[in-house]
């Protein structure tokens, strides 16, 4: 069978030629089924080598197998190159134009006053703070009497109290937390109590409801130096800035000594602006050693125990935190406004 | 209370740095919100004595006159109907520069050399009169710079005083404060008394506190007649202008001359036209049913615990607080009687308010009066009237009371005390000193003191209260910060409820944006949409804020309404805040979403938002809980609401909130675009949490099991629901309604729910036998309970 051996170069190169023109997959697996498959034509030769002698068999197949290596090599091989277009094509196909914005829902935000509640209760529960809540519809005796306000009390007129028909009304400040605490809990005493509070008074620097935080602190040796360190320690954290802070002397009816809290402007630094209406200062809140009468009032010894107190009106921190200019914005729910603080 | 600066250093070296000086002020707590100056300057401007007035020759209105500025004399014209020769005037010559801009130049008037300009106070800044030139006092000198001839280099203080400070709302109040905070000494102006020269009294008698019970209120009545003063005079120029600096307008001698002992001294007088009074005068309560008309021509009923000064014929006015107008001083009063009287604040305070009455005397008598006070207050005002309009004084007469107003105790100070409250050490001899410069009487040792608060201080009468004049003396800036020292004990920190910040986080990262409403509404507007009672508020700041809101939707759609009118169609928004029920208020946490689905985007379903896209909102909400099977929606009628997009969420048995769409009817008399969607949660009931516990894992294949059943169209998902999970049993891992489909394939008033079952062991391998025997037995209730058939037979 000499044909067999002289052909065998003709056929490797007419196959390679095929493999080489070959530009799909699927082609070259039929290629290959002609060749190397069952009934391929390599196959078929290799199948006729059973009717050679020993010698003619051994020299033919070893031709032979060598031509199955070099077209399986020659087939691998473009199978390799073909598939690598394959993919180049389908990833070129699916590219997508990245600077097309994602589908979906998009997320709507916090009002700022809450974003500022929220660090102010974070602020205070790291420093050891519970949270405690009363009802906005309160007594006179939470509101006022318990808190040395009697009926008649000039300070009452600065509250300008809603009232209820029953003598209920709303409260005016958080201060009726202290008392409600108080009465159910017994000193140590560290809280604050957030929420919403009442006047009637409406202006472009008033609105009838607003947010206040009211602090207490009541235990064993609390003193005014106290106080003085923790409303600092607070502004501080809270503004993230290294704020300076004064203590004037003022008059509260439940704390004594009582003083107005002062931080050097957030907005200047303290050189003198719009914020700070050139003073360098900013009021931020009302504080004081809590006032016998109130402890007597719920039964706690004012000579074992002392405490502080203070109250802020969270509307105006977020004011100068978020330089807000005009407080009715936070009420008016208008969405070019609230979506400022996603 | 406004006060000059000048008048301040009658009393008291107040030095010349007046920032320093409202520093020093604000920093002891008598905050000074304003520093003004009293006048404009006026360069050129110049007191000017008319010597001539004579006609214009070709102007009607115009007078040319000569004008004397003392070392020379100009040509002036005017134009002012008050011009005449012999009046002062001011006079802006060549070159002066006016506060309205105006700068003076040689000008021809019709012809006529006109060399300066004669002025109205309101040309020159100082006060709104306009009625014709500024007719200056006659002793001024020609010549002289107006500024300093008015005293107008003056600065004006606003002070804020705090209520307790009835003390301070005086220049002798104030002064003792700026002396005290400086450590100066005090110049009180001495006051000689006024010898009398006629004998004459006025009968006054003090009806109060017959028992020991009884409250007193007026514990002296000082009095004084004077007769014969000039009538209609005007009071001294210098004291008009302290009067005007301090806010208060000057009306005649006598008045005038009483608010200036009351912003003095701080003693509040009175002064009635002796002709008008009637037999004598009697300090009293006030009985049930008497009435008084004031001023502004009001009738108030009066009440037992109103004291009042009355004659032998009627009340003369509301003790304390004001003066009737039938006895006070009118135009050509000639005879004077001049009251002074001390009052217990306890008796005044709240009384004026309560009638819409606050007044300089009530604001004072309601802090507290010295009351040792009001002898001075006569003899000062007697003093000044006599100089200012002539008369002759009586005798000054001091009635009292059948009681003695209780003179200040000594309070025990311990300087251990002192540092107990402040956290801050101060020698004893320093705390004594700061002391002793209020006034204070101190005795005892340096370890504890007895303190006598002066007549005036009616603010100090506890341990604390010299610890907070101790305190703001040495300055709360000198008081350190100090770290406290204790044992802080952990706040709670529960896992039993959902907090309320993730809650909010969780409809923030759902696309809805947080809102605040007022928590009061307008009462019909809230009726119209949920009508349970509210409670409303006595005193409504406006029929808008009028009753607390029974819900929070009233508040969510007004703010949906104002976005919709400022272009905003897409709205979601989720307030979390109280409702007040006439029993109570309840948190919630509730939401509004109108609009498109998704915001408006590139290749998505342009689609409205439905009730399910809003519900699946409200499921998240409760999945939080870790309990959402718990809760089941239930279709009930809700007014405000959709009646067929409406449910109510029971958590067991219990109601703990509402879904539904917005009646239609309401969105159009709201002027509402179709559709929105509202829903309100109890926080407390509704996010309760269940804290989890682990369940063992199935290590053992699910299988998969649909069936579609065939179920009158009114049957909710619900009902078929909890057949199936009531006879699968615990096999039955998840159940999941895949499609809902009503239409012609199916007999009407049918629906078929198409229900995915996921069956897992956790023990073994389920069998296919298994499952479908579990299927079939569903099947078979579904169709015994519910006539259901299943879709494929």
């Amino acid at each position: 069978m000499t044909d067999t051996a002289l052909d065998l170069p003709a056929l490797i190169d007419a196959a390679r030629t095929e493999i080489a023109a070959c530009a799909s997959l699927e082609d070259l697996e039929q290629i290959r089924v002609r060749l190397l498959g069952k009934k391929g034509s390599v196959t078929e030769l290799l199948k006729s080598l059973g009717a050679m002698d020993a010698d003619a068999r051994r020299t033919a197949g070893a031709k032979i197998n060598e031509a199955k290596q070099t077209l399986t090599a020659g087939l691998e091989e473009r199978r390799a190159a073909l598939e690598a277009a394959k993919l180049a094509a389908q990833l070129a196909s699916d590219a997508v134009d990245v600077t097309l914005p994602g589908r979906g829902q998009t997320i709507g935000g916090l009002h700022p006053v809450t974003r500022v509640r929220r660090r102010i209760e974070q602020i205070f529960r790291n420093a050891g703070f519970t949270i405690a809540d009363g009802p906005e519809i309160e007594d006179d005796w939470h509101n006022f009497g318990a808190l040395n306000i009697p009926e008649n009390h000039p300070a009452r007129a600065m509250h300008d109290t809603f009232y209820f028909p029953d003598g209920r009304l709303l409260r005016t400040h958080t201060s009726p937390v202290q008392v409600r605490s108080m009465e159910t809990q017994k000193p140590p005493i560290r809280l604050i109590a957030p929420g919403r509070v009442y006047r009637n008074d409406s202006d472009m620097t008033h609105t009838p409801m607003f947010h206040q935080v009211e602090g207490l602190v009541v235990d064993e040796g609390i003193t005014f130096a106290n106080m003085k360190a923790v409303l600092h320690s607070f502004m501080r954290e809270l503004f993230e800035k290294d704020v300076k802070m004064r203590l004037r002397p003022s008059y509260f009816p439940f704390t004594e000594p009582s003083a107005e809290v002062d931080i050097s402007c957030v907005s200047c630094g303290g050189s003198g602006c719009r914020v700070c209406k050139q003073t360098g200062w900013v009021e931020v809140s009302g504080c004081g050693v809590v006032h016998p009468n109130v402890l007597k009032a719920v039964n706690i010894d004012p000579e074992r125990y002392t405490g502080y107190a203070f109250g802020m009106g969270i509307d105006r921190l977020t004011m100068l935190r978020y330089n807000v200019n005009d407080i009715r914005l936070y009420f008016e729910n208008d969405l070019r406004f609230l979506k400022q603080f996603a | 209370m406004k006060i000059s600066l000048n008048w301040l250093r009658d009393w008291v070296d107040t030095g010349t740095d007046v920032p320093a000086l409202a520093h020093a002020l604000t920093m002891a707590g008598l905050e000074i919100e304003g520093i003004t100056k009293a006048g404009p300057q006026l360069p050129g401007v110049v007191v000017g004595e008319v010597k001539s007035v004579t006609k214009h020759p070709d102007a009607e209105k115009l007078n040319v006159c000569v004008v004397s500025a003392g070392k020379e004399e100009f040509q002036i014209v005017c134009g002012a109907p008050n011009v005449r020769a012999g009046m002062k005037a001011p006079l802006a010559m060549i070159g002066a520069k006016l506060p309205n801009g105006t700068e003076i130049k040689r000008a021809k008037l019709r012809g006529v050399e006109s060399a300066g300009m004669l002025c109205s106070a309101r040309e020159l800044g100082i006060n709104e009169e306009a009625s014709g030139l500024y007719d200056l006092p006659a002793q001024l000198p020609a010549g002289q710079d107006l500024v300093t001839a008015l005293g107008l280099d003056d600065t004006i203080f606003e002070v804020n005083l705090t209520p307790n400070r009835g003390d301070a709302m005086s220049v002798q109040g104030i002064a003792r404060e700026a002396a005290a905070a400086r450590g100066k000494p005090l110049h009180a102006p001495v006051i000689e008394p006024v010898a009398a020269t006629i004998t004459e009294t006025f009968p006054v008698r003090i009806d109060t506190g017959a028992t020991a019970q009884a409250p007193v209120g007026c514990y002296k009545f000082v009095s004084r007649v004077v007769r014969g003063i000039r009538a209609n005079t005007a009071s001294p120029f210098w004291m008009q202008e302290r009067l005007r600096r301090a806010g208060l307008r000057p009306i005649s001698a006598v008045v005038d001359i009483t608010n200036y002992v009351m912003l003095e001294l701080g003693a509040p007088m009175h002064a009635y036209d002796l002709g008008k009074l009637s037999g004598g005068i009697v300090v009293r309560f006030a009985t049930a049913k008497e009435t008084l008309k004031l001023l502004d021509g009001r009738e108030i009923a009066l009440t037992p615990d109103v004291l009042v000064i009355a004659d032998d014929r009627s009340i003369l006015g509301l003790a304390g607080v004001m003066g009737g107008e039938d006895s006070g001083i009118a135009d050509g009063t000639v005879d004077v009687l001049f009251e002074c009287a001390f009052f217990d604040p306890n008796d005044i305070a709240g009384r004026g308010r309560r009638y819409g009455l606050i007044t300089d005397a009530s604001q004072r008598f309601e802090r507290g009066v010295d009351p040792e006070l009001q002898e001075r207050a006569v003899e000062r005002a007697t003093q000044l009237l006599l100089e200012a309009a002539g008369g002759k004084a009586g005798p000054l007469v001091v009635t009292r009371a059948q009681r003695n107003y209780p003179a200040p105790s000594p309070i025990r100070l311990r300087h251990a005390r002192v540092e107990h409250v402040l956290g801050a050490r101060i020698d004893a001899s320093i705390v004594k000193s700061l002391l002793e410069r209020l006034g204070m009487i101190v005795s005892g040792s340096g370890a504890e003191w007895q303190v006598t608060p002066p007549t005036w201080r009616f603010d100090v009468r506890i341990e604390e209260d010299l610890i907070e004049e101790v305190a703001r003396l040495h300055g709360f800036e000198n008081i350190p910060e100090a770290a406290e020292i204790g044992t802080h004990t952990p706040a709670p920190w529960t896992e039993a409820h959902v907090r309320n910040e993730r809650a909010s986080d969780l409809l923030v990262d759902r696309g809805y944006q947080e809102a605040i409403n007022y928590a009061f509404t307008d009462q019909a507007y809230q009726a119209s949409l949920c009508p349970e009672p509210a409670v409303a508020l006595s005193n409504a700041i406006s029929a808008e804020l009028a009753v607390m809101r029974v819900s929070l939707w009233p508040g969510l759609l007004q703010a949906v309404g104002s976005n919709q009118r400022r272009q905003q169609p897409r709205v979601r928004l989720f307030e979390v805040g109280r409702r007040y029920a006439p029993d109570g208020e309840t948190e919630v946490i509730a939401g509004v979403a109108t609009g498109s689905v998704l915001p408006e985007q590139w290749d998505a379903e342009a689609r409205k938002v439905d009730f399910f896209d809003v519900k699946a909102d409200v499921e998240a909400l409760i999945a939080l809980t870790g309990a959402a099977e718990e809760f089941r929606f239930k279709a009930e009628v809700h007014p405000a609401l959709h009646p067929g997009q409406s449910a109510r969420i029971y958590r067991g048995d219990r109601a703990v909130g509402w879904l539904g769409g917005v009646h239609p009817e309401h969105l159009r008399r709201l002027d509402l675009t179709y559709p929105v969607f509202v829903f309100e949660l109890e926080t407390a009931a509704g996010l309760a949490a269940v804290i989890p516990e682990f369940e063992e894992i199935s290590r053992y294949p699910a299988i998969r099991r649909d069936i579609a059943s065939i179920v009158d169209e009114g049957l909710p998902v619900e009902a078929v629901r909890a057949v199936v999970q009531a006879s699968a049993g615990s096999l039955l891992k998840r159940l999941t309604v895949l499609s809902v489909y009503q239409g012609q394939q199916l007999q009407k008033g049918k629906k078929s729910i198409a229900l995915g079952l996921q069956l897992q062991d956790t023990s073994r391998t389920l069998t296919d036998n298994e499952a479908d025997a579990l299927v079939a037995q569903v099947v078979e209730q579904l169709g015994r309970q519910l006539n259901a058939t299943l879709r494929d037979q």
